[in-house]
């Protein structure tokens, strides 16, 4: 497994902030998937290994934490939360509209690879409901109008990699 | 009767044009004062400051928070571990966000005096994964309180050294209940731990000592080492001390964050005066005061019965709207303040809906480690989801009170309660809105009602 100079850096960094190496589990497979876009078989013996435990010890935490996936996801990662108070003021509604959007199913990849549109739970943005989540920016208030504001940019964004390529 | 003026005390700064979450801006008004004074004090001073403070926790189970400092095992001659709960994970709250994106240093100087006053030499700080750009702010800004000498080696000359650290979640709203997020801090799945034995007070993180507080509980406990316990605990009404912040989410015109004293609000001031009533036209259905897990109130309830008014009983009938929104109060008319979330609906919400809402969330969120709460919280989730998309029956309302009676009680944690009393209490409640459903559903859905389910 390749990972950059800097996530091996802040790897050797964030093991020694822990007594026990195990505690650095999280924190690892959130570097690694930052690096590789997703937790493949050979990551996780690669961590397991790492911190001196059995590749199920890393494993059983990939198949609980909703944030760890083993496949990667496109480009974007949209993200609509679908708690109640979101639920309530529309959330549903931007969901399906970010699907139709990239004529997507949900938690799926694109057909065109560039997003990944999922629904989680509860974004702790409640008072500025409906959020969503792309990538690692909270957008706030994001009804219909605005989620197709937003897919707009990122379609934008994606000619405009596909133009320089 | 007019709503109270805000009092903002942890919110002081959360809305100040040109307020900025770094060191320099945290100095100019007064940062880490309190601080530099407490470190030049006992430690068993600032617990005792604390615990006359009344301070109650505002993560959920409002536990006075000087009560659980003076559990900690000191004998053990282990080290005690502080560990700060970030995971802000209960639907309808938000207010931990705002202090960690805009107010970090608050937070930190926090911790700093808790730390001190607990002999504590190492914190972890729990933020939810789902806040990565508040863990990088929580990052530079422990990186600048330690270049500054506030944490780290030595602080403020004093001798007495602790470093924090920021550990991130991943997704799992089980993380929040604390031995939960311990063993996730361990690296290992949140499974709740059984107490006894596992009080982490005694037993906590590598089964050492540690204390568990909320991000906005350690704040607190800046302004108390400030005032003093006493002056602190005269904010507030009689055992709801301090002041409390207050999310208020869903079909109000005016949703947000709102700090208060504690009970000096009432819900009808609150949702009334403060957020602007209900959207127009509509009317106000159902409110959720403490966070998803707490019951469901019914606009048009009454609740009856004594309470405690300084050294007597009185009568107490309130609606809705009466309710002082403390601890005590919301207990006593059979729901909770939780975490400070309220959740607010309207008449153009389907209470079955609703449910069918919370029970997908309890059922996604359950970690599955008990029987009861695995199962359950599926069932339910299930029975509300065919209610909503397939045949719905006049005794499904009963149905799936049966399966929540069966669940709370019997767990290791109190997520069994959390997933329960939501059904529970909206059967209660609206028993013939579920009974009638399969009625109701015929009719064709309003333009702009949107779906839950």
């Amino acid at each position: 497994m390749k990972l950059s100079a800097e996530t091996l850096r802040g790897i050797d960094e964030v093991i020694t902030h822990y007594p026990v190496k195990r505690s650095a589990a999280l924190p690892l497979l959130h570097l690694v998937q930052e690096d590789q876009g997703f937790i493949s078989a050979e990551a996780i013996e690669w961590i397991a290994a790492k911190l001196e435990l059995q590749p199920i010890n890393i494993y059983e935490l990939v198949t609980f934490y909703p944030m760890f996936r083993q496949k990667p996801a496109g480009r974007r990662h949209i993200k609509v939360c679908r708690t109640l108070s979101c639920a309530i003021m529309g959330g549903y509604r931007t969901c399906a509209e970010f699907q139709r959007q990239f004529g997507t199913g949900l938690g799926e990849v694109s057909p065109d690879g560039e997003v990944t549109v999922e629904f989680v739970e509860c974004l702790a943005s409640c008072g500025t409901a409906p959020v969503v989540m792309i990538d690692d920016q909270l957008h706030e208030k994001v009804d219909q109008a605005k989620a197709r504001e937003l897919s707009d940019r990122i379609k934008a964004e994606s000619r405009a990699t596909a133009g320089t390529r | 009767m007019p709503s109270p003026e805000q009092h903002r005390l942890i919110f002081r700064h959360i809305d100040e044009a040109g307020y900025s979450n770094d060191l320099a801006c945290y100095v100019r008004n007064g940062g880490y004062e309190v601080l530099r004074k407490s470190v030049l004090r006992k430690p068993e001073e600032l617990i005792d400051e604390v615990k006359k403070s009344g301070l109650r926790g505002r993560g959920g189970a409002g536990f006075p928070c000087g009560t659980k400092w003076s559990l900690v095992d000191r004998k053990s001659g282990k080290p005690i571990y502080l560990v700060v709960n970030a995971d802000e994970s209960e639907p309808g709250t938000f207010k931990d966000r705002y202090i960690i994106h805009r107010d970090p240093h608050q937070m930190i100087e926090g911790i700093m005096i808790s730390c001190f006053a607990n002999k504590v030499e190492r914190a972890y700080i729990y933020i939810r994964g789902e806040f990565p750009e508040g863990a990088k702010i929580l990052e530079k800004a422990i990186a600048e309180a330690r270049s500054a000498g506030f944490t780290g080696p030595n602080i403020l000359g004093s001798g007495y050294g602790c470093e924090i650290y920021v550990h991130r979640g991943a997704g799992a709203y089980i993380c929040g209940e604390e031995t939960g997020l311990i063993e996730s801090l361990e690296g290992k799945r949140p499974y709740p731990r059984i107490k006894p034995p596992y009080f982490p007070a005694v037993l906590g993180l590598y089964q050492c000592p540690t204390i568990v507080n909320n991000v906005e509980t350690l704040c607190h406990v800046k302004h108390i080492a400030d005032m003093g316990g006493e002056a602190y605990s005269r904010i507030g009404t009689p055992g709801n001390t301090g002041t409390r912040i207050l999310c208020v989410s869903g079909h109000v015109r005016r949703p947000g964050y709102y700090e208060f004293e504690v009970g000096k609000v009432t819900m009808g001031q609150l949702l009334n005066e403060v957020c602007g009533g209900p959207l127009p036209g509509r009317t106000f259905k159902a409110v959720i005061p403490g966070g998803s897990s707490a019951k469901v109130l019914r606009f048009g309830e009454r609740y009856k019965g004594k309470r405690k008014a300084g050294a007597e009983m009185v009568d107490y009938d309130w609606g809705v709207e009466d309710i002082p929104m403390d601890f005590d109060s919301l207990a006593m008319i059979g729901s909770m303040g939780g975490s400070g979330g309220v959740i607010v609906m309207d008449d153009s919400t389907s209470m079955v809906e609703a449910l069918g809402n919370i029970n997908a969330f309890y059922s996604h969120e359950s970690c599955g480690q008990c029987t009861p709460c695995r199962e359950g919280s599926l069932w339910m989730k299930k029975i509300t989801a065919r209610m909503v998309h397939g045949e719905a029956r006049p005794e499904d309302g009963p149905l799936l009170k049966s399966v929540a009676d069966q669940i709370a009680g019997r767990t290791i944690c109190a997520f069994g309660e959390a997933c329960a009393w939501p059904t529970q209490s909206f059967i209660a409640k609206f028993g013939d809105e579920f009974k009638g459903y399969a009625e109701a559903k015929k009719a064709p859905r309003p333009d702009g009602v949107p779906e839950l389910v």
